[in-house]
């Protein structure tokens, strides 16, 4: 049994190799990105709070493309005590995948929504003076930033316009960002509030009055193949800061190698354990069952490489459960048919009483696993994530192979000798 | 096991009691994956040493579990603790290896891998599984309340058995949990990302067990096995004794060789399981049943009174 779990590794070249297991940062490596956060905009006392915002919202979004399972680090240069000097920067690790370029695109189409306000005149007419000479090009003459970002942002919805049928996209903040919205739109009425995307104004209204209740509506010129995409990448993540990749390089995994084939060997060592015992406690029927845990474990590296499933330490402690759960459903199958026969039932009858009786238990706990991993896969970001992943699939593919694979082949052989299924009475 | 009950709880709760209190006193101690740290970037610019190498010369440092990745062609990654400034030129200093000169070439402060998201969604996850699995289970063993028979004496409602479920995964998952504040505390082991994978492994066993041993108890009810609520309990935990104790024995037999043969980076990992399986199989014998029985006589008492 054990080979079929280390020929992929030990055997390079073999047949294997046509469908690779993916596997995570930790146990293969991938590729180290370094973004850099523009935070000239944010006080100094909010940007912690900023970044871990950020933080928080690419990794969700390298989640929503797959169960990739990457590390998202915040990371802040040098150590002087001015905050202000720091380069703040986001470390994003994703595994060995080979779209490469789309994943660092992905991550560069997380919008990044702003609202500004106008800017004095006075003011706005010095910029617009000293940018005829070239000097403050950098500035925005018309609108100056305000607090209300996409950090705020708690929902965006597509509508359409019931006679024009025009896109517009209903922006609705959070508590917060509601409240600053509010403070923006009283201290701004009759005149213009800019909405940026990426740097570039998409649409500014005109304010006719305080809006309290954090709603914000977009009607700008969209094209609603567009105004779809928009919403779902505001929805999946509108960056709080904007930020530019820096670099890019490979990098090997953290386990290493070594790591790696030692956590195998141990793997094999302990499942041999489990197919000797098995086989020396129940003779025949521990046999087939050691037989159908090996088409049960061949199976589920097939789902694993088919889905495909990003393998990690955290992954594989979700299969080595699965396992012992499959493990368990024929001991409880098998510990049934040993009553039955002590109760005094014919072979057959116990055989088939055995797996009938058996199958609510299993059913049950099975269940009450595959609730936990839905839970779990849906709540959680990262590793749990690709933990309740293997192991459903797992549990799923156990449920199968028990009641049927082990039930087939132990009916079908039909042996009549009590001798070759009971050892203890 | 139904008549000696309350060793067990006196037992599971000198323990669970001692597990929190070690968690509220000196708390778990946590790895750089919750706190952040230090990463320092380095060069070989004539030829890498082996990775192991490396990693045997920074581990003889001492300071705790430093993470090394090899970078490119010929750079390497090195998460770490913060270090002082002195701490940085030893580490530095160990490098260099076999006279392969490491160049810095960044030094900086990490925050954590695991998100404050990460932190907050976590304990509703484990909240919303605790709601679910009583959910479950109440609907599962609907019929256990109907009423059987008169030599039972009455029933035990089924959402019942959900929260002594949820009771005993509480149990099975604090307790390893504890193991590690105290290991924090005296050895100074710190807990990981992989940490969290053992106790999420944890609570998975502890329902599925505890749940096989529930559905004896059901079947019997149904069948009326059994003088008494107790007798009946008691039969249905040495019905499925065997099976419990064989299944996790298997478990244990893969924990142990991983514990032995495996490498050092998931031995804790394999610790924490392994204290998590053994207890998850204790409890679903000797806490989470007879905690039924418990439950039945104190609401009959009750009911008595008035």
């Amino acid at each position: 049994m054990g080979y079929f779990i280390a020929a992929p590794y030990l055997n390079p070249g073999s047949i294997f190799d046509r469908f690779p297991f993916r596997l995570g940062l930790d146990l293969k490596g991938g590729v180290h990105l370094v973004y850099k956060a523009d935070t000239s905009s944010i006080s100094p006392g909010d940007i912690g709070e900023a970044m871990a915002g950020l933080r928080d919202v690419i990794e969700r979004r390298v989640n929503f493309f797959g169960v990739t399972e990457p590390i998202v680090q915040v990371e802040q240069t040098g150590s002087s005590l001015n905050p202000l000097e720091k380069e703040q920067r986001l470390i994003v690790e994703l595994p060995g995948i080979t779209n490469l370029d789309e994943a660092i695109k992905l991550i560069g189409a997380t919008p990044y929504l702003e609202f500004k306000t106008e800017r004095p005149e006075a003011e706005r007419d010095e910029i617009l003076a000293a940018q005829k000479n070239n000097q403050r090009m950098n500035e925005d003459p018309y609108f100056v930033s305000t607090q209300l970002t996409g950090r705020y942002l708690k929902k965006a919805t597509l509508n359409f316009d019931r006679t024009t049928y025009a896109p517009s996209i209903l922006l609705e903040f959070n508590d917060e960002g509601g409240k600053i919205f509010a403070q923006i739109t009283k201290e701004n009425v009759g005149k213009r509030v800019a909405i940026y995307l990426d740097g570039a104004p998409i649409s500014v209204p005109v304010v006719r009055e305080e809006i309290t209740n954090g709603h914000a509506q977009i009607t700008g010129d969209f094209k609603p193949e567009e105004a779809k995409e928009l919403v779902r990448n505001l929805n999946s993540g509108a960056l709080p800061i904007p930020i530019t990749l820096i670099s890019q390089q490979s990098i090997g995994a953290t386990l290493g190698g070594i790591t790696l084939n030692r956590g195998l060997w141990a793997g094999i060592i302990g499942i041999l354990a489990v197919a000797v015992f098995l086989i020396i406690w129940y003779r025949l029927p521990g046999l087939i069952a050691v037989f159908a845990l090996c088409i049960y474990i061949v199976l589920v590296l097939l789902l694993f490489k088919l889905i495909p499933v990003t393998l990690t330490a955290a992954g594989i402690a979700g299969f080595i459960l699965s396992v012992g759960m499959a493990v368990d459903a024929n001991i409880l199958i098998f510990e049934r048919m040993k009553e039955e026969v002590r109760l005094g039932k014919t072979l057959q009858t116990a055989m088939e009483e055995g797996f009938r009786r058996a199958w609510p238990s299993i059913r049950d706990s099975n269940i009450s696993s595959i609730i936990t991993c839905i839970i779990l896969y849906w709540m959680g970001t990262s590793m749990v994530k690709g933990f309740a992943l293997t192991l459903g699939i797992g549990v799923l593919a156990s449920m199968f192979s028990a009641i049927t694979i082990s039930r087939t082949f132990l009916l079908a052989l039909g042996l009549k000798e009590i001798k070759w299924y009971v050892i203890a009475k | 096991m139904v008549r000696n009950r309350k060793i067990a709880y006196i037992f599971s709760g000198t323990l669970v009691l001692v597990s929190f209190c070690a968690l509220i006193i000196w708390g778990l101690k946590p790895g750089i994956d919750f706190t952040g740290g230090s990463l320092l970037e380095a060069n070989y610019p004539n030829n890498r040493p082996d990775i192991a190498k490396i990693q045997a010369s920074v581990n003889a440092l001492g300071f705790g579990n430093v993470s090394i990745q090899l970078a490119g062609d010929s750079g390497i990654i090195v998460r770490s603790k913060d270090l002082s400034q002195e701490e940085h030129q030893k580490l530095l200093a160990a490098l260099n290896i076999d006279g392969k000169i490491a160049e810095e070439k960044n030094f900086n402060s990490i925050g954590p891998v695991i998100g404050k998201e990460l932190r907050q969604k976590s304990w509703i996850a484990i909240i919303l599984v605790a709601v679910m699995i009583i959910l479950y289970i109440a609907f599962a063993f609907r019929k256990v309340s109907l009423p059987v028979s008169s030599s039972q004496g009455g029933t035990l409602a089924s959402w019942k058995y959900g929260v002594v479920a949820v009771l005993a995964l509480i149990h099975d998952v604090t307790i390893p949990t504890g193991t590690f504040a105290l290991l924090g505390h005296f050895k100074g082991i710190e807990v990981d990302t992989l940490f969290i994978t053992a106790l999420l492994t944890t609570l998975g066993f502890s329902v599925h067990d505890t749940i096989v041993v529930f559905d004896r108890i059901r079947e019997n009810l149904k069948k009326q096995i059994g003088l008494s609520f107790d007798d009946t309990v008691e039969i249905s935990i040495r019905q499925t004794m065997a099976r419990s104790i064989i299944t996790s024995m298997t478990v244990i037999f893969v924990l142990v060789a991983l514990l032995i043969f495996g490498p050092a980076s998931t031995k804790y990992f394999s610790l924490a399981l392994l204290i998590g399986v053994v207890f998850g199989t204790y409890s679903s014998i000797c806490l989470a049943s007879p905690l039924l029985v418990s439950w039945k006589k104190w609401s009959e008492k009750r009911k008595l009174r008035k």
